[in-house]
């Protein structure tokens, strides 16, 4: 705590101590000046607008519960402490905090150990699998395969639970709740990939995070609104089956494209996941896919972040976590 | 009570002008209260534009209602308590009116910057610098006003009310001041001085102070006049007064640690936070004592006047939630309550049950002195009965919904599986809030719909006064 300087932890624990013991002397001081033990009908003699002040004694009880307070308060900061003095104890929020997370880690341990064993691809557990094997397992004899089988099954069930609870909690504020993304914020159910969708592409996004940088106006800075215009419709123009035309010159826009675009997204616009820049001729569509909202694209460029997951969750979990948002796109695949 | 005693003419134009706008403000602050309650269960209420979202209505609500109708609740009867016990008329009463004016232009300055989403993000200080500036002068000019009556006065002891009254001014001026301060960028841009850990420091020594000064001392003041007045009985225990005064002020500016628990302060300075949170158990009750002992021997009157019910009840709902707050003050509740539904509860059953209830009895008590009449002879006594049962109705919707629905976000929140994965993402915890949003939507309803009652018994008794002025003016002629 750098930014308190010596003089205000003296300042605070002072007016804290100091607070406690003027209390003490007040209330000792009030009690010792009371003319009455019992409550009475005696006033202080003042009147104000008619109002009059009887002269009752402090409530026993109330009295009481005040010094229980100011004794407890002198308990707990010795056993706590104050300033840069840590009490009679080594409590610390951080250390109660750590202690708590390392017991959790030590009890999952071994059964993020038996997930871990498991290859992504085979610890994925799509809907359609799911359904495959638990008939394959009811049609089975009773013996040795089908327990093995089974074991298998229950192990992928239980990682698409744990994957689904990782993702609600650290996932979903960006990705919706059902993976389905929003603007700015990728579909995770469908199978395009802004940086691939193989498992081992998934955990290294997850792992270490992604950052989308789509300069403004791509690779020709003097671009003008026209530009845009022209741009933007060729752009839309490349979506097959699309029935909205667009309000520029698509030709114009072609040769644009070739020279600020294609760097990144390929002559053929089927973009690249080695930089993230997105398939152009899909129709999936990360910042919108109107006129406008490409044209605004271009102009301001974009940047999306994923952040990086290794420190917070840990290599485990995010194996883990992998294995869930690959099956996602496998459910939709099935469909 | 003796009405016998002589006094001079008070400046009651000035109160009866606060008197009235703490009952608009009240509608006012409350309609946009019912409005992001009602946004959390139909979110369609934002409307789709910007001004109507609830991040930018919520400080609305919470400025409108704290400083707009609670701050005219404690300018209208401190200003008429001060002149009635210190036997003396308002120092000036063209500064006093203009301390009228420039409170009302800051709500309604306010009212249009919220909205438009100029913000200096502090909870319950967003209002940009400008207007902190206009707050503070109009603050200086209420304090002169104040301590020079009370400097005039000509009785020779200064009531307790006006000890708590004197309390609250100082210090939010020294909070308003010392949490404002920032650096302007543009007219309706600034910058916190504070950084980090200190301006979370900062903002909640502020904040906790705005509930400790603002709506506790403050209210102390307008109960310790007004609850011996309609019961027509005199305050319990002289003594209780000092210890507790004394002990809440000094306690009270050290507790606001506490709202930030488990955070990046340091445990230390959680830890005293707590412990003067605690602490504060006792100075805060005993006002509830005072209050409630001044009762006996009157108790007997609850039965036929409502304005004595709404004190009473008042009180009662400020000893529950004084009780309440150092409780969720321990470390070990408060890793519980932290951040869910129990914390707006647990202020809402001060600020509906507390706070507004103890200054709804206060102008149902000085509006028709204001007009001439006797204290607490509004035009109907039965629309006063209604408003308390629907006041009282609301505040315990209100807060039984927001208890449950914290406890259940914070056992959810909690809740670990087997995996060591949290068993409930946020969404589960907010669609599991539902039902108590819709109930606390109705509570607040129903209290807003008692405000409006009181709207109307308010404007009837206005208009029976003016028509017996005239005609008194009649019979002159």
């Amino acid at each position: 705590m750098s930014e308190l300087t010596t003089f205000w932890h003296l300042w605070v624990c002072a007016i804290v101590i100091g607070s406690m013991i003027a209390c003490g002397i007040l209330l000792s001081l009030t009690k010792r000046g009371q003319k009455h033990d019992q409550e009475t009908d005696q006033t202080t003699g003042h009147a104000f607008d008619g109002i009059e002040e009887l002269d009752n004694p402090l409530p026993k009880w109330w009295l009481g519960m005040f010094w229980a307070t100011i004794v407890f308060g002198f308990v707990y900061i010795g056993i706590y402490g104050i300033g840069d003095w840590t009490g009679f104890s080594d409590w610390s929020s951080r250390g109660q905090w750590q202690k708590e997370v390392d017991a959790t880690e030590e009890k999952v341990a071994p059964y993020f150990a038996k997930l871990t064993a498991m290859p992504i691809e085979e610890l994925a557990l799509s809907n359609t699998q799911h359904a495959e094997l638990r008939q394959q397992i009811d049609g089975m004899e009773e013996g040795d395969a089908k327990k093995a089988l089974k074991a298998n099954f229950d192990l992928r069930k239980s990682a698409m639970s744990t994957g689904g609870r990782l993702f609600a909690s650290n996932c979903s504020v960006c990705h919706g709740s059902t993976a389905s993304g929003s603007l700015g914020f990728p579909n995770l159910t469908d199978q395009d990939w802004l940086y691939g969708g193989k498992p081992e592409q998934i955990r290294e996004t997850l792992l270490n995070g992604r950052n989308g940088a789509m300069p403004a106006n791509g690779l020709k800075p003097d671009m003008t609104d026209q530009d845009r215009a022209d741009l933007a419709t060729y752009v839309i123009s490349l979506t097959p089956n699309r029935t909205d035309k667009g309000n520029g010159d698509a030709e114009k826009g072609s040769a644009l494209y070739a020279q600020a675009c294609a760097a990144c997204h390929g002559a053929d616009a089927k973009g690249n996941i080695a930089v993230g820049a997105p398939n152009l001729t899909d129709n999936i569509w990360l910042y919108g896919g109107s006129q406008k909202q490409i044209e605004f694209t271009i102009k301001h460029g974009r940047a999306g972040v994923m952040p990086p997951w290794k420190e917070f969750l840990g290599e485990d979990k995010i194996h883990v976590l992998s294995a869930y948002v690959y099956s996602l796109s496998k459910n939709k695949e099935a469909e | 009570m003796s009405n016998a005693i002589e006094h001079p003419t008070y400046n009651y134009k000035v109160v009866k002008y606060f008197a009235i706008m703490t009952v608009v403000w009240g509608i006012v602050g409350m309609a946009v209260g019912v409005l992001i309650a009602s946004q959390l269960y139909w979110p369609e209420l934002n409307f789709d534009t910007p001004y109507l979202t609830f991040s930018r209505l919520r400080p609305l609500h919470t400025n409108a209602v704290i400083f707009a109708f609670g701050g005219c609740a404690l300018f209208a009867s401190s200003y008429y308590v001060v002149q009635r016990t210190c036997q003396a008329r308002l120092i000036s009463d063209s500064l006093a009116m203009f301390t009228f004016w420039g409170w009302q232009a800051v709500i309604v300055a306010a009212a249009i910057t919220l909205p438009l989403g100029l913000t200096s993000s502090k909870e319950y200080a967003e209002l940009e610098w400008p207007i902190d500036i206009a707050i503070t002068i109009v603050w200086i000019c209420y304090a002169i006003v104040f301590f020079g009556t009370i400097a005039k006065r000509s009785q020779k002891h200064i009531y307790v009310a006006n000890w708590f009254f004197g309390a609250f001014i100082l210090t939010i001026a020294i909070l308003h001041i010392f949490n404002s301060m920032a650096i302007p960028v543009t007219a309706f841009k600034s910058y916190s001085v504070y950084a980090g850990t200190v301006d979370a420091m900062v903002q909640w020594w502020y904040g906790h102070n705005a509930v400790g000064f603002f709506l506790t001392a403050g209210f102390l003041g307008i109960m310790y006049y007004f609850v011996p007045k309609q019961a027509e009985r005199p305050v319990y225990s002289y003594r209780l007064s000092i210890v507790h005064f004394w002990s809440l002020i000094s306690i009270y500016v050290w507790a606001g640690a506490h709202h930030l628990h488990y955070s990046a302060l340091p445990d230390w300075a959680q830890s005293a936070g707590m412990v003067m949170s605690l602490i504060l158990l006792a100075p805060s009750w005993g006002g509830m004592i005072n209050g409630m002992m001044t009762l006996s021997g009157a108790w007997h009157k609850l039965r036929t006047d409502p304005i004595l019910r709404f004190l009473v009840v008042s009180l009662s709902f400020y000893g529950m939630s004084t009780f309440e707050g150092p409780m969720m003050s321990i470390k070990t509740v408060n890793a519980l309550s932290h951040n869910t539904d129990w914390t707006v509860g647990h202020v809402h059953s001060g600020a509906l049950g507390w706070v507004a209830m103890v200054s709804i009895g206060a102008i149902y008590n000085l509006l028709p002195v204001t007009l001439g009449k006797k204290q607490g002879d509004m035009y109907s006594t039965n629309l006063i009965n209604i408003h308390f049962w629907l006041a009282t109705i609301g505040t315990v919707l209100y807060i039984v919904a927001m208890w449950v629905n914290g406890i259940t976000q914070g056992m959810m929140w909690r809740a670990v599986n087997e995996d060591g994965t949290l068993a409930y993402s946020f969404v589960e915890s907010l669609e599991a809030s539902y039902n108590g949003y819709l109930v606390r939507a109705i509570g607040g309803a129903v209290f807003l719909s008692g405000m409006l009652v009181m709207a109307y018994n308010v404007f009837m008794t206005v208009r029976s006064a003016k028509a017996e002025e005239q005609a008194a003016a009649l019979a002159k002629a």
